[in-house]
């Protein structure tokens, strides 16, 4: 981007640092969950006892990225946009042309507040049957085999569905940098946001003549 | 997701042997192996408590049988091949859960070794090490002696590849797969069981399937 551009903030620090911490703890839980699944992988691995230590306690970390940015206005402000799905975001899910302009886009479309939502769910998920899995005796025996039936179906689920967002993010630069440095181009803005651009690039209001 | 996943929790074992009978059949006729990555498609897993595979060629192998017997022996691959052999067709059941159903398996009866090598009277219980030394694992003398306890030298026909344990590890059919020594490196007659490996974290040492653990799976 170049100086002279307007630019929008985005993301503050907080949102920044949520998002990235969430990445590095979801990234070890994968990669560990994957040297203890997968064959290949775990005969070249092995260290079973070590892998298991660093995956329950990268997944009990997990959620305290998010629990410490509550904290941030910034990021509570964030967290209460991607939860709120309005008629436009089930219209911009089913449209074949979401990019057209034609579907008002806020700061978040609807295919990342679903991304959001999934993802909290999943951490939750995979903590409570992790949890059951790591710390077995009190459960009753259906219910720890249901808890590993849940936790490993869900974790092929989460990778598909990381995947898929580090596709889009590979796919997208400049959102790339809005996640890296919290700021972005206004006419990016305006394309892929329109209604959040519209919002944040208003000239101020007048103040009231006394 | 989060009453899905409460849900999943108290329907999943049902479910889970739903998909097990489903893709375990697909899994063992499937050339690619991919249906290895879908969670328990009837397969076998991987756990070691080693960094790496513990290697012995062929030739190098040894089975040392020690401990109190008149007549202590070290056995080459071939010496062992060259014993009678017994085939077992039987599951291999693994604590947390998962199951590989109707495994053929073929080595020599451990009973037989032990009688081979003379057990002193002061013999009550055999100690089993893993070639790399990483590994323990014990039982009674009588479980010792069961027609279901085997040094397998073979699976599905083939001998025992290395992940699996190879060129010799053992295989107690009535127990959960822990006890199963893998690289398998020497048998000891001792006067007590001592705990072995995972059973020093926690598990129980006459691991019957089905029948200690705290778990109720069919008995193999």
């Amino acid at each position: 981007m170049s100086a002279a551009e307007p630019r929008l903030l985005r993301f503050t620090r907080a949102q920044r640092w949520v998002h990235w911490s969430t990445a590095l703890l979801l990234g070890v839980c994968l990669v560990t969950a994957a040297c203890l699944y997968v064959g290949p992988l775990a005969v070249l691995v092995g260290r079973r006892a070590l892998v298991k230590d660093v995956h329950v306690y990268a997944g009990l970390l997990l959620p305290a990225p998010l629990l410490l940015g509550w904290l941030s206005a910034a990021m509570r402000a964030d967290l209460r946009t991607l939860n709120r799905f309005s008629p436009a975001d089930w219209d911009w899910l089913r449209s074949s042309d979401r990019r057209s302009g034609r579907v008002p886009v806020g700061k978040f479309n609807a295919g990342q507040k679903l991304n959001a939502a999934f993802t909290a769910g999943s951490i939750l998920v995979m903590l409570g049957t992790g949890l059951i899995m790591r710390f077995p005796s009190p459960w009753p025996l259906p219910w720890r085999t249901g808890a590993t039936f849940v936790h490993d179906w869900l974790a092929l689920a989460v990778l598909v569905v990381t995947l898929g967002h580090l596709t889009k993010a590979g796919k997208d630069p400049i959102a790339r940098a809005g996640m890296r440095t919290g700021v972005v181009p206004l006419d990016w803005a305006r394309r892929e946001h329109g209604t959040w651009a519209d919002e944040r690039s208003r000239p101020p209001a007048q103040p009231p003549r006394s | 997701m989060l009453g899905l996943g409460a849900l999943g929790v108290v329907a999943g074992a049902r479910a889970q042997q739903a998909i097990d009978s489903l893709l375990g059949p697909l899994g063992n006729s499937d050339p690619t192996g991919l249906t290895g990555l879908l969670p328990a498609a009837g397969g076998f897993r991987y756990y070691s408590v080693t960094g790496t595979t513990p290697a012995r060629a062929d030739a190098d192998y040894r089975l040392a049988v020690t401990g109190l017997v008149a007549r202590p022996a070290v056995l080459t691959l071939a010496a062992l091949r060259a014993m009678p052999q017994t085939t077992l067709v039987r599951d291999f059941q693994c604590v947390t859960g998962w199951r590989v159903r109707r495994v053929p398996w073929s080595g020599v009866m451990l009973s037989q070794l032990i009688e081979s090598v003379g057990p002193r009277p002061q013999a009550r219980a055999v100690a089993f090490r893993s070639f790399d030394g990483t590994y323990a694992e014990s039982l009674t003398l009588e479980q010792a002696r069961r027609d279901d306890v085997l040094v397998a030298l073979t699976m599905y026909g083939e001998p025992v590849t290395r992940p699996h344990g190879g060129p010799v590890r053992l295989y107690v059919a009535p127990m959960y797969g822990y006890k199963s020594c893998k690289w398998l490196g020497e048998i000891s007659l001792t006067d007590r069981v001592a705990p072995g490996y995972w059973e020093r974290r926690g598990y129980d040492v006459d691991a019957w399937i089905g029948a200690s653990n705290g778990r109720d799976d069919e008995p193999a």
